[in-house]
């Protein structure tokens, strides 16, 4: 009884942990499964196939390929524009500004369906009716990212000394000197955080995306489409490989920081 | 008013003024002038301080000289050279903030050499090294700012700014975010540096004492210009006005009619008691004005008594309240006129101790005493007594 009342709290963590990583087990798992049946939800056998042929459907390795590739441009563009708007909100007294602060905020509070359908109509009248693809997909996804870059960036600045800056030019810094040396340097953690964001939420949209893809598919659209017919095993190999990926990118964060703060102690 | 600058401007007349001269200078910020008119020169090597309550302009009078604020109008001069559109780079000025606004990303010896690298000095490392053995924080140079303390924090701040061995090092209320204790130790530290490395240091603060410890010279700062300047004790012995009068130390002003001026006398009716200023310690022309007195100037005696203070005598006091504090015994004295003066009597076992309710009769020696002009408020720059 005392023995329960003592660990309550870390079975209540554990049960937590298992309840949120559950999911992710199954992917994993289920990307070593050989399907014995047309219930592929089944774990048939263990089998190397999935991981050696990931790109027995081509179309969905095309589908990863253009997610990736509209992934990267979307974050480079909106980490960009956007790093430089959160600059200039919190840097500059110009006429608009705070009505732009509240407006950047739009994007994030709207609902998808309806960003998504007012995009659809924009690019109609606009004349991409028969053109909705690539570029679309790409403008759509620029749009709703640069909302979470300029948050994530103005915080972070708005975070910062103002002295840091002053002191630098006290101490001989030219201006661009400063920039270079304080201002992006203590800037960049947010910056960074901007862009994996933006990567992670351009990868993994599918409302926004399916209503203005016209005949593209990127991968979620794939898996939402394949899913009525069975899934293939492959699919969990490519969110397996997803998820080792940010893991490590987080581990490798992780590490760096650890570093640092030891060779600072020393 | 600022006598020792006039001093100093005339001794330095033709040749080209070594230190740091400000001439009309002057910042406003949208309707409000922060600072007004100012001149003021500070000599080479001198260790000055700007004192004065918050929002007198001292700051801004600092940020302009470092050059991250542009005066509205006037010049600034260093060292000969006009510098006062220039940019805070291109200045040879260094400023300690009062955040230290260390960089947080640079360990301690990156911060320190900051300013070295920027202007492509050589031989930082050594450079760097005797600073920090300067400071004593030699065995931090590999850490990061947010891992020292305050005063550890302080001292880099201070050994980043002096590294640049700049032609004036400005420090913006350094101590302020100290401890009692700390700010002691650290007012004799920079005292030490400034004295060993003899450059130009300007020092502002709202904290007198601090002042006074710190500084050869004090410019006294009031409503954006300069009071008074000069030496700590000749401030604190002649004040020229009631602000500073009140600011520096403790003063009781009474009310005074002037009823007679010789050449080294001016001679006062204070309600009802005629006592004398000598002349050089009389700034008031007007017929009315104020006697000011230190209260450790004004001894307390029975009346009758023969006190050893050959002045004036004002009798007919009454104890009002006594507050023994060891070194001295401070004590209220409601007088005829219904003010209440303060008197601080050195414990040195002489006097005895008076009991509230007591007649005593107060005494000064007249060439203690200062007149100041009656138009000015007699309250102006005084502590409020929740803020010691």
């Amino acid at each position: 009884m005392s023995w329960i009342r003592r660990n309550l709290v870390l079975m209540l963590g554990l049960a937590v942990l298992v309840y949120t990583f559950v999911p992710i087990f199954i992917v994993v798992l289920m990307s070593f499964n050989d399907p014995r049946s047309r219930n592929v939800y089944s774990f048939g056998g263990f089998t190397l196939d999935n991981w050696l042929n990931p790109c027995l459907d081509p179309s969905m390795c095309d589908a990863v390929v253009r997610s990736i590739t509209i992934g990267m441009a979307a974050t480079l563009v909106s980490t960009v524009l956007g790093t430089l708007a959160a600059f200039a909100l919190v840097r500059h007294r110009f006429a608009g500004r705070s009505s732009t602060n509240l407006l950047v905020f739009l994007p994030m509070a709207a609902p998808e369906i309806v960003l998504g359908s007012s995009l659809l109509a924009l690019f109609v009248s606009a004349g991409f009716a028969g053109q909705l693809g690539f570029r679309t997909i790409l403008i759509a996804h620029i749009l709703f990212c640069l909302s979470f870059v300029i948050v994530t960036v103005r915080a972070r600045l708005a975070g910062m000394d103002d002295n840091l800056e002053q002191a630098a030019q006290d101490l001989y810094a030219t201006p661009a000197q400063t920039f270079w040396r304080v201002t992006f340097p203590l800037v960049f953690p947010g910056i960074l955080g901007a862009a994996l964001l933006s990567f992670s939420l351009s990868f993994d949209d599918f409302i926004i995306t399916n209503l203005n893809a016209g005949t593209t598919t990127t991968f979620p659209m794939y898996v939402w489409g394949v899913a009525q017919r069975g899934v293939p095993m492959q699919v969990n190999v490519i969110g397996t490989l997803m998820f080792v990926v940010s893991i490590a990118i987080v581990l490798v964060a992780e590490h760096r920081s650890r570093r640092q703060r030891r060779a600072a102690l020393t | 008013m600022s006598s020792v600058a006039e001093q100093e401007s005339a001794a330095t007349e033709g040749a080209a003024y070594d230190g740091l001269r400000l001439r009309g200078l002057t910042k406003s910020f949208g309707g409000f002038t922060a600072v007004d008119r100012l001149d003021l020169d500070v000599p080479r090597g001198s260790f000055f301080a700007l004192l004065g309550p918050s929002g007198c302009g001292k700051t801004t009078t600092l940020r302009m000289v470092a050059g991250l604020e542009a005066p509205t109008s006037g010049s600034i001069e260093l060292a000969g050279q006009d510098i006062t559109r220039t940019k805070p780079h291109q200045r040879p000025v260094n400023t300690v903030f009062q955040s230290y606004a260390l960089f947080p990303h640079l360990t301690i010896f990156e911060n320190v050499a900051f300013g070295l690298r920027r202007r492509r000095v050589r031989e930082v490392r050594t450079k760097v090294e005797e600073m920090l053995e300067l400071v004593e924080l030699t065995t931090h140079r590999g850490r990061l700012p947010a891992q020292l303390s305050g005063g550890q924090q302080q001292r880099v701040a201070l050994a980043r700014a002096l590294i640049n061995e700049p032609e004036v090092l400005l420090l913006d209320e350094p101590l302020g975010a100290l401890d009692l204790k700390l700010r002691r130790s650290m007012q004799i530290e920079v005292k030490r540096i400034q004295t060993e490395v003899g450059l130009t240091f300007i020092h502002v603060t709202h904290d007198q004492e601090e002042a006074m410890t710190m500084a050869d010279t004090v410019a006294v700062m009031n409503a954006g210009g300069i009071e008074q300047l000069g030496a700590p004790s000749a401030l604190y012995e002649n004040p020229q006005s009631t602000f500073v009068a009140n600011f520096l130390g403790q003063s009781n002003l009474i009310e005074g009619t002037v009823i007679g001026r010789s050449a080294d006398l001016v001679s006062v009716d204070m309600h009802g008691v005629a006592v004398s200023v000598p002349a050089v310690r009389s700034h008031a022309d007007g017929a009315k004005g104020w006697i000011g007195i230190r209260p450790e100037k004004v001894l307390v005696g029975e009346p009758g008594e023969e006190l050893d203070a050959p002045g004036n005598t004002i009798p007919g006091g009454v104890v009002t309240d006594v507050s023994f504090v060891g070194v001295s015994t401070q004590y209220l004295v409601r007088m005829p006129w219904g003010q209440e003066l303060q008197v601080f009597a050195q414990n040195t076992g002489r006097n005895r101790l008076f009991r509230t309710g007591e007649q005593v009769e107060l005494s000064w020696r007249p060439e203690y005493a200062f007149l100041l002009d009656h138009d000015q408020d007699a309250s102006a720059g005084a502590q409020r007594v929740d803020a010691s």
